[in-house]
């Protein structure tokens, strides 16, 4: 029950973050000082916070998604198959994350 | 409708605690949800303590043992006490199962805590009104259909086709699974439930009957069937071992393959 619950919250979570997405891209197609304002807030310790859960969200959906795409052919729906996948989706959820992340300060290069 | 808090006169108040039976030592204690339609109170959680040197071992033994020494007036449903019945379906230690088949050792440490099933109308103490339930239940025809003239003797079925009914015919139709599932809390009304779908499906895979299109034309809704989330509690509440998740999957499937 509580994996149903995380996916409906993160699917509305999505709305928020797109609307986070849209303002950035609205703020890229400004001015220079506008895209500053809204990227310097984004990439602030709070800004990037934020950004990491919508990350979270993001692909804690797509794996629990995935997982019901599976159901919807018959398999994995034993009690005990679905407890791990339950499982397995959080910790698949989590490690993708970090790796995006791990990835994005990469390309960055640096902090 | 999704209420989030209870109205006010159904909140749960602190009940009575029920002296403990005299020179009793092994003790375990039991919390009660009472309510009477008799009076005005609200609903309570009664304590009592059950002497287990007198007492079978499992939570039904344990109601029996109050009702018949400590509080008469203890109000719930038994009557096969071999979890064939599904009668003393309740909720224990926040699980939907059978009082008769759970063991008081199963149960956490403390209290055996102990509930009417959730979101249904109470009667009184731990009887609900299964009304809904047993009425949508009808509405699935659960009874062989056919159209081909009956043969003499009986329907036959091939052993593989009778093993498609496994899993599906043991049901009690208890409810616990019907009421352990949040969408079924909020769509009670429309949304069929666990427990009848797996019924549903009991006769849509049954190789006799010969009403399956009407069968899936009847359940080709956004309500009756189409509310299952896959949430997975009526499969973590059957006391039977069932798996009515799975059975709405294939119903679901089965809607598909006839498209295409």
């Amino acid at each position: 029950m509580l994996m149903s619950i995380v996916h409906r919250i993160t699917g509305g979570a999505l709305y928020f973050g797109m609307v986070l997405f849209v303002i950035w891209l609205a703020a890229a197609s400004g001015s220079k000082e506008t895209f500053d304002t809204v990227n310097g807030i984004y990439g602030s310790w709070f800004g990037r916070l934020v950004l990491l859960g919508f990350t979270w969200a993001m692909i804690h959906h797509l794996v629990g998604g995935l997982r019901h795409l599976v159901w919807d052919t018959g398999r994995g729906l034993e009690k005990t198959t679905a407890t791990k996948m339950a499982k397995a989706t959080i910790a698949v959820s989590i490690v993708l994350t970090i790796l995006v992340w791990i990835i994005g300060y990469a390309v960055r290069g640096g902090f | 409708m999704v209420e989030i808090t209870l109205p006010k006169n159904s909140r749960v108040k602190e009940g009575k605690v029920w002296p403990k039976p005299e020179g009793a030592t092994n003790l375990r204690e039991y919390k009660i949800y009472r309510w009477s339609p008799d009076d005005e109170e609200n609903p309570r959680v009664d304590t009592y303590y059950v002497d287990m040197d007198d007492c079978g071992p499992m939570v039904l033994d344990g109601l029996i043992y109050i009702k018949n020494k400590i509080d008469p007036t203890l109000t719930f449903r038994r009557s096969c006490r071999e979890g064939i019945c599904g009668s003393c379906a309740m909720n224990i230690d926040g699980t939907n199962t059978l009082a008769c088949t759970k063991g008081m050792d199963e149960v956490a440490q403390d209290a055996v805590k102990i509930y009417p099933l959730p979101h249904m109308p109470v009667v009184k103490d731990l009887v609900p009104d299964l009304s809904v339930p047993y009425a949508q239940l009808s509405s699935i025809e659960p009874w062989l259909q056919t159209i081909t003239p009956e043969p003499a003797t009986e329907w036959k079925q091939s052993h593989e086709d009778r093993t498609k009914l496994d899993g599906l015919y043991e049901c009690i139709l208890c409810f616990c699974c019907q009421t352990s599932c949040p969408s079924y809390w909020w769509n009670g009304e429309r949304y069929l439930g666990p427990a009848v779908l797996l019924q549903a499906y009991r006769w849509l895979i049954d190789s006799r009957d010969e009403k399956t299109g009407e069968r899936l034309d009847n359940l080709e809704d956004p309500f009756r069937l189409y509310r299952c989330h896959t949430i997975m509690n009526c499969t973590q509440a059957c006391p039977k071992g069932l798996n009515p998740a799975k059975a709405i999957a294939n119903i679901k499937k089965m809607m598909v393959e006839r498209r295409v």
